[in-house]
């Protein structure tokens, strides 16, 4: 069956506007993880936030790579290589074009977020920063968002300033105005938070950084899978997102910077592939974007995720996003019904990622339950402990939403956790 | 009772449950009658280094016996733990550090002592032989 076809109805849709026309069960069937049994039971899969699954056409494309196309890419002078190499960089226009970059060389593939982040940290951070010198983050990162700035920051004597976070989860917007200063020299934040969903005011931030000439990092990895999300227009100097959250594989991500804060960043890792010329003497650099890429990539992967891109683009993101709304909506709607179910986070503008706690029964343990019914589900402190410490909580279970789930799974959800409550109770 | 006669306990006790949620359910059983860990043990010291649930471990030797005492702050966890202080405790360290628990296989239960598996179960087993081997290590010494 050809995507193309079952997709979507393409004489209704209209990109414009969000009103759904896509057929949804269609999209579903072109999901083969999802037309498992686990413990006996049609898998329910929620952990879309953690890992989202691949539609058909990505897994037969990497296939195709494996049985037809495979050797090195770049500077093979033989057709395999040749070929190989552009299919590779073909992603590269792909994302350029999802993220609306301005120029090819700003999109540079990693090895996926964490990644990212750990690049502009170390290449940036090691050329800019200064004992004294000012990183904020905000009190909901993803460790990944944390962690790499503390190393930085150990290395060259800058420190770290937190924009806190209010009960709902929204960050204090005028605690992160006090924040700025002259000691600033980078913001970095979470666009949409993996533990609570929040959707934090970016465009604010950007603004009020480059109001003082401050760079700003955002962690996309949440936003880039769920909405559109355009370079140009947020303005924002660096951006990290990862394949495997947006239909793609593994193992792959990209950072997107500016051209011009790119080219006077040095290169963090060394290699093949990024280099000009060598001797033991010296070495130059290769140009953007290959200055940042050492070493024979994944190149299967990257393949991949252009087709993921392509599965995301028919279908549509505004589609995409609506589509995850309402089923948002109808998840928080049906959850908020169950007694004992407190939900965590619950910011005005959330993407499709519910956190909460059943009574005072553990996490791990009611992710053990729900396992049995079918239904996976992550739990635990989703790798941002001190927003498990806002709340004085070991962790929360989480469902995540995908495009591809429906009204059936949150319903399948709904009775595992009366279940975990009647098993527990 | 021989370490080995008590796998086979264990294996018999669980062979009567019918179904997964009957085992869970006991295993739940298990870990809340377990004597709890006193406070003051619940420390950070003791803790097993898992990825979601907290588990505390603490030992003593008498008359050249190990005893395990520990605690979970997860239901099922507490349960599994419960099995483990149960298996290992009241015997010399050659013997623990010569036996590994095989009867969670036969109990359905062996995803939760996967190593991979984020439950801290399996480092729990290698902190209750490293204790084995310190008063070991301690008694020859003596």
């Amino acid at each position: 069956m050809a995507t193309t076809e079952v997709l979507v109805m393409e004489d209704t849709i209209k990109k414009d506007t969000t009103r759904l026309t896509t057929d949804w069960q269609a999209v579903r069937k072109q999901f083969p993880v999802l037309q498992q049994k686990v413990h006996g039971q049609p898998l329910v899969y929620l952990d879309n936030g953690a890992s989202s699954q691949m539609p058909q056409s990505t897994i037969d494309r990497i296939n195709r790579y494996h049985s037809a196309e495979h050797s090195n890419v770049h500077r093979g002078i033989h057709t395999l290589s040749q070929r190989g190499t552009d299919y590779y960089e073909e992603t590269r226009k792909k994302v350029k074009k999802f993220i609306n970059a301005r120029h090819l060389e700003e999109v540079i593939y990693t090895t996926g977020t964490t990644d990212s982040i750990n690049l502009v940290a170390q290449s940036y951070g090691r050329k800019y920063f200064r004992e004294g010198d000012e990183i904020i983050l905000s009190e909901m990162e993803h460790h990944a968002n944390i962690v790499p700035w503390q190393m930085i920051a150990e290395q060259t004597g800058a420190v770290l300033r937190v924009i806190p976070m209010t009960d709902n989860g929204e960050l204090k917007m005028d605690d992160f105005h006090h924040l700025l200063s002259d000691r600033t020299k980078m913001v970095a934040v979470v666009h949409v938070s993996n533990a609570l969903g929040t959707i934090n005011p970016v465009e604010e931030i950007i603004e009020a950084a480059h109001a003082r000439d401050i760079p700003v990092l955002l962690d996309g990895a949440q936003a880039v899978p769920h909405s559109v999300v355009d370079m140009q227009k947020l303005d924002v100097d660096f951006y990290a997102f990862s394949a495997h959250k947006m239909c793609g594989p593994t193992g792959f991500g990209i950072l997107y910077g500016k051209k011009e804060l790119l080219q006077e960043m040095p290169p963090y890792r060394g290699g093949g592939d990024m280099i000009d010329k060598v001797t033991f003497e010296k070495t130059t650099w290769n140009d953007l974007p290959h200055k940042f890429e050492a070493g024979t990539p994944p190149i299967a992967v990257g393949i991949g995720l252009g087709t993921s891109l392509d599965y995301l683009n028919e279908i549509g993101m505004e589609q995409i996003e609506a589509r995850e709304h309402e089923l948002l909506d109808y998840a928080t709607q049906e959850l908020s019904k169950i007694e004992d179910v407190r939900i965590i986070g619950s910011s005005a503008k959330k993407a499709s990622v519910i956190s909460f706690l059943i009574g005072d029964i553990h996490p791990t343990d009611a992710g053990t339950i729900l396992d049995q019914k079918g239904i996976a589900v992550r739990t635990g402190h989703h790798c941002a402990q001190p927003v498990m410490q806002h709340y004085n909580i070991p962790g929360t279970v989480r469902a995540s939403l995908s495009f591809y789930n429906n009204e059936e799974d949150i319903d399948r959800l709904v009775e595992g956790i009366k279940y975990v409550k009647e098993f527990f109770g | 009772m021989s370490i080995q006669e008590k796998q086979e306990r264990i294996v018999k006790e669980f062979k009567v449950l019918q179904d997964w949620p009957e085992r869970y359910k006991y295993i739940i059983k298990l870990g809340s009658k377990m004597d709890p860990l006193p406070e003051a043990d619940k420390v950070d010291e003791n803790l097993v280094k898992g990825c979601q649930s907290q588990v505390w471990l603490t030992a003593d030797m008498n008359d050249g016996k190990v005893e395990y005492y520990a605690d979970s702050d997860a239901a099922i966890t507490k349960g599994l733990v419960a099995l483990m202080v149960r298996f290992f405790s009241g015997h010399d360290p050659n013997t623990i550090l010569t036996t590994n628990p095989d009867f969670i296989d036969e109990i359905g239960m062996a995803q939760h002592l996967s190593p991979t598996r984020a439950n801290g179960l399996a480092s729990m087993v290698k902190q209750m032989k490293i204790y084995a081997m310190a008063f070991k290590t301690k008694e020859s010494l003596s």
